[in-house]
């Protein structure tokens, strides 16, 4: 029992704090369990993030401090009100937007405003100095008369932000507000949240992306419904100091040298970055000789060099003893029988593909002057560029930038107005299907069937790509063994985990055995293991001489390509490697920029070229 | 190769459509529904109608009149008026829907051979009704007419009228009503169900996935046409099994013949089903769509009221619509035993239909998803 005098000093120092907080949605064999034994606090006047994969429980928990939610089990306490009982108290003093904020798109920015102005009962002579002021914090005061439908992706989460303030709460719920924006507008947008903490508001932003971790002032790490670490991002990343390390390897190796790292005891991880091989060690082992990466290579460095900790290898490092401690391999891969090192047609053998039949470093996709308008509207405009095969392509821009209607576009799903696109040397206006044949298509959302089980989606896509009889029943017995599916293969396909749905998705777009591999948005949203384990098979298939391209807005994704093209307003503004497009923007100020801040000298100098 | 990926697609479209809950109940929910609504309580027949009477004749052949009217199956007394004003008052309260007033001077302008006046008051409200009992009313005094004459030695009327229904002889409407949901049930349920098809996977976001496999849009049409076809010769089976073995209506004819209309019937629809898919967004659009069919398409089909009655240009519009000519087959073939060239005079409209409808589709199909 606490003293009354500690109840109220926590209740001025705390804006939220849980306890044995338990949800759970669902009934019988799908019941999910949401939060379980979930205790954290939030103090009051901070950024604090909230920090997971999809499917953690960020939103769970947010509209439980919203009271929009009751919990099954625990208490909550919500700006000193028990959330519990009289959630109706909070009204007014908590501001949540959801992830998809009610904005009506055939309204106008300010008749949005006045509608929520309205909701919240704003009084209408305060109004305007309010909706200044708004406007003035997100920059949308040259775009009052505009549709909100018509506004950009950043726009559009600025205006809910802006539509959530018009009532200033004491405590604002952010839910992944940052979610397919441009870099630039997330920046403008964490640049607001600042602003208003600044101002006294306690802020909570959910995130899937690491990077925005390492912004808040305070973290909390939610992992399947449960706390995984809380606290100061800087005491987080603490004990992965001194563990992180990089090796320059030519482009040719970095793939094979970050697989082989990953099968040496005491490298808890390792990953592609540009043209380095970035390795995370495990407490008090020192880092190997790179001669084990990568036996008999003449010229490589004598030593690792130490690197920057990010809050993903903390997060990392977590997953992995969480692991060891449960012993619960389920979302690592066995070194032992995950990614043995063999190359080439070795490689491609064991990931169940055919020889990719000749070496020729010919361009497998071709694209020149590619352009397609809707209307008055540009989507796509005039884009050149190739792919070689074995190449992984990342094509990078925020939502509604063209990337999709590019992708739509080699998939011969979308006739170009003009320009011209080839793959695999098949002009796509005149014989899409005969390259589709070729070609698998993995997509963001999981885009398999949901109501049948896993072996009849996979008897389906088989099927329709022309597989027959045994030989498809071949593939299938490939795809649930390589894929370690087969315990599932009756389960309905919309009850699997997200990292499983993702490898039957995966499974599908492979059993015709493709020679090209287009990713649309692959890992957004799924865990930072799950998403190496994937990106461990697209490296082994890109070996094996698949050619992979890929979209996303995932700047880390990003340094794993070989090259990416940068697509915003329908241009393609920068193309390369990754390392390239740094070097580009490597300033005596910034020796070291991130790719993110690339993206954003990228954006601007366009904005500035390309004024709208 | 080509036939095989027709195959797995259907075989994915069963799948889905009997494995997803909500179209589950598309195929199972209409058809209890409908089938109990309409084969018991849509019914033209009337039973135990209020009636009152209004009685200001003492007559012996007032009673024997009064009588008759009591002693039909049809009529259930409620009132016996006092005053005249009592009459409004019934009506208005739905008491009684008939109320037969006999005046003073009945029995005695009988006797003196003159003609007797007797006024029926009827509700008009629901005039369907009113005229049906009427009708009955009227039968009520024309036999009584009969045997008065008869009894006093007069001369019977020169001419009389014999009524024999054919095909349905005790005029049940059930015998009408019920061959007409085997139209109007495969209509439903099989519209439905492709109108769902592509709207289902467009919202799920499977649409596309669908279209980058190397499948033709016209392998896809086919495959996406030939699981509705399938479900809907599958409903409209189980539909007549209903109609003969359970709410015994006679089936006379063939049904080679009831088979190949009810597939160009099919075709026809989904047609339209396709084409509502194509258009659409969502699944909730796809059944607003569907509906906004529907209720035309059964309203100017003749399934409830005649197509003769109504206005030239509507009739024009029934022309289109290939509820109308399935419903004269499927009830020709049950009642009636309908020949076959009589069929085929229903037939080829349907089939143009049906080739019209699907042409449409497959390009309305073409242009919305390439």
């Amino acid at each position: 029992m606490s003293s009354a005098a500690e109840v109220v000093s926590a209740s001025e120092t705390l804006a939220v704090e849980a306890t044995g907080i338990r949800k759970s949605f669902g009934a019988g064999e799908t019941r999910v369990l949401a939060l379980h034994e979930f205790d954290t606090t939030i103090r009051r006047g901070r950024i604090t993030g909230l920090v997971g994969p999809d499917g953690a429980g960020k939103t769970t928990f947010l509209r439980m401090i919203a009271g929009l939610l009751l919990p099954e089990a625990g208490e909550l306490s919500v700006l000193g009100v028990d959330a519990t009982r009289d959630p109706e108290r909070l009204r007014g003093r908590v501001g949540y937007m959801p992830q998809r904020f009610g904005l009506y798109e055939d309204l106008t920015v300010a008749e949005n405003l006045d509608l929520y102005a309205d909701l919240h009962g704003l009084p209408i002579d305060e109004r305007e100095a309010r909706y200044a002021e708004l406007m003035e914090f997100t920059g949308l005061d040259a775009f009052r008369s505009r549709l909100a439908g018509r506004l950009s992706g950043g726009m559009k989460q600025k205006l809910g932000l802006a539509c959530t303030l018009v009532h200033p709460p004491e405590l604002l719920l952010l839910d992944e507000p940052s979610v397919g924006v441009d870099p630039v507008s997330r920046r403008e947008l964490w640049q607001i949240v600042v602003r208003l903490s600044g101002g006294g508001m306690t802020v909570v932003w959910s995130t899937a992306y690491q990077d925005e971790a390492e912004r808040c002032s305070e973290v909390i790490v939610l992992y399947e419904g449960q706390r995984l670490a809380e606290g100061r991002p800087a005491d987080l990343i603490d004990p992965v100091r001194g563990r992180a390390f990089g090796l320059p390897v030519s482009p040719a190796d970095r793939r094979r040298a970050a697989r082989r790292a990953k099968s040496i005891p005491g490298i808890l991880d390792a990953v592609v970055q540009g043209r380095t091989v970035r390795i995370l060690l495990a407490e008090g082992v020192s880092p190997p000789d790179p001669s084990e990466l990568l036996p008999g290579a003449d010229d490589l460095p004598e030593h690792f060099t130490p690197a920057l900790p990010r809050f993903e290898d903390a997060f990392v490092a977590l997953l992995r003893e969480r692991e060891e401690s449960d012993g619960s391999a389920r979302e690592s891969i066995d070194p032992e029988h995950g990614e043995p090192s063999k190359e080439g047609d070795e490689a491609r053998a064991e990931a169940g593909m055919a020889p990719a039949g000749g070496t020729t470093r010919s361009d497998v996709i071709e694209i020149r002057h590619l352009t397609r308008v809707f209307g008055d509207f540009r989507a796509v405009d005039d884009v050149t560029f190739s792919v070689a095969r074995g190449e992984i392509f990342g094509l990078l821009g925020p939502n509604g930038a063209g990337k999709s209607t590019t992708f739509r576009m080699l998939c011969g799903l979308l006739p170009p107005t003009s320009g011209e696109a080839r793959v695999l040397g098949i002009d796509l206006r005149r014989s899409a299907p005969r390259a589709r044949a070729r070609i698998g298509y993995m997509s963001q959302k999981f885009s398999l069937y949901g109501v049948l089980n896993v072996r009849q989606n996979l008897r389906f896509f088989g099927g329709a790509y022309g597989l027959m009889g045994a030989h498809r029943e071949a593939r299938i017995d490939w795809a649930l063994d390589a894929f370690e599916l087969r315990e599932l293969a009756g389960r309905t396909s919309e009850d699997l985990p997200l990292g499983y749905k993702q490898r039957l998705a995966l499974a599908a777009a492979l059993l015709h055995e493709p020679e090209i591999l287009f990713l649309d948005e692959p890992t957004s949203g799924v865990a930072p293991l799950t998403r190496r384990e994937f990106w461990d098979r697209i490296n082994a298939l890109a070996e094996s001489g698949v050619t992979v391209l890929v979209t996303t807005h995932f700047l880390d994704e990003a340094e794993y390509c070989d090259r990416v093209g940068i697509i915003y307003r329908g241009h393609l503004i920068a193309l390369g490697s990754p390392d390239e497009l740094k070097d580009r923007y490597r300033r005596p100020g910034e020796p070291d920029p991130t790719l993110d801040d690339t993206f954003v000298a990228l954006i601007e100098a366009h904005q500035r070229e390309h004024p709208e | 190769m080509w036939w095989m990926q027709i195959q797995v697609l259907v075989v994915k479209e069963l799948l889905a459509v009997w494995k997803d809950p909500r179209s589950r109940f598309v195929l199972i929910g209409p058809p209890i529904i409908q089938l109990l609504v309409f084969g018991y309580a849509a019914t033209y027949d009337l039973q135990d109608i209020p009636i009152a009477f209004y009685i200001e004749d003492s007559g012996g052949e007032t009673r024997d009149l009064i009588a008759r009217f009591e002693g039909s199956p049809i009529f259930r007394t409620t009132a016996r008026l006092e005053r005249e004003s009592d009459i409004a008052r019934v009506i208005d309260s739905r008491e009684a829907s008939l109320v037969v007033h006999v005046g003073p001077d009945f029995s005695r302008d009988l006797h003196v051979a003159r003609p007797a006046t007797l006024q029926l008051v009827v509700d008009g409200r629901n005039s369907n009704t009113a005229m049906i009992l009427t009708g009955y009313a009227a039968a009520i005094v024309r036999e009584f007419n009969i045997d008065w004459l008869h009894d006093h030695g007069q001369r019977l009327p020169p001419a009389s009228l014999v009524v024999r229904s054919w095909f349905n002889p005790n005029l049940q409407s059930r015998w009408f009503i019920v061959p007409g949901i085997v139209a109007l049930l495969t209509l439903v349920v099989t519209l439905v169900v492709t109108a769902l098809s592509v709207a289902r996977e467009r919202e799920l976001g499977t649409f596309d996935q669908l279209l980058v496999t190397p499948l033709r849009p016209i392998q896809i049409l086919i495959g996406k046409s030939l699981a509705p076809l399938l479900i809907g010769i599958v409903e409209g089976s189980v539909i007549v099994f209903f109609a003969v073995f359970w709410f015994g209506v006679p089936y006379l004819g063939s049904l080679v013949l009831l088979y190949s209309s009810l597939i160009f019937f099919l075709l026809a629809i989904i047609g339209v089903g396709l084409m509502i898919s194509s258009l659409v967004r969502t699944q909730q659009q796809a059944i607003l769509g569907a509906f906004l069919f529907l209720v035309p398409a059964i309203i100017l089909s003749g399934f409830a009221t005649p197509i003769r009655n109504m206005s030239e240009i509507v009739q024009w519009i029934t022309y289109v619509n290939p509820m109308r000519y399935f419903l004269v087959i499927v009830r020709g073939l049950f009642l009636q035993g309908m020949p076959a060239e009589l069929v085929a005079r229903q037939l080829w409209p349907l089939a143009l239909i049906a080739m019209a409808s699907i042409g449409m589709a497959r390009w309305l199909f073409k242009n919305r998803t390439t």
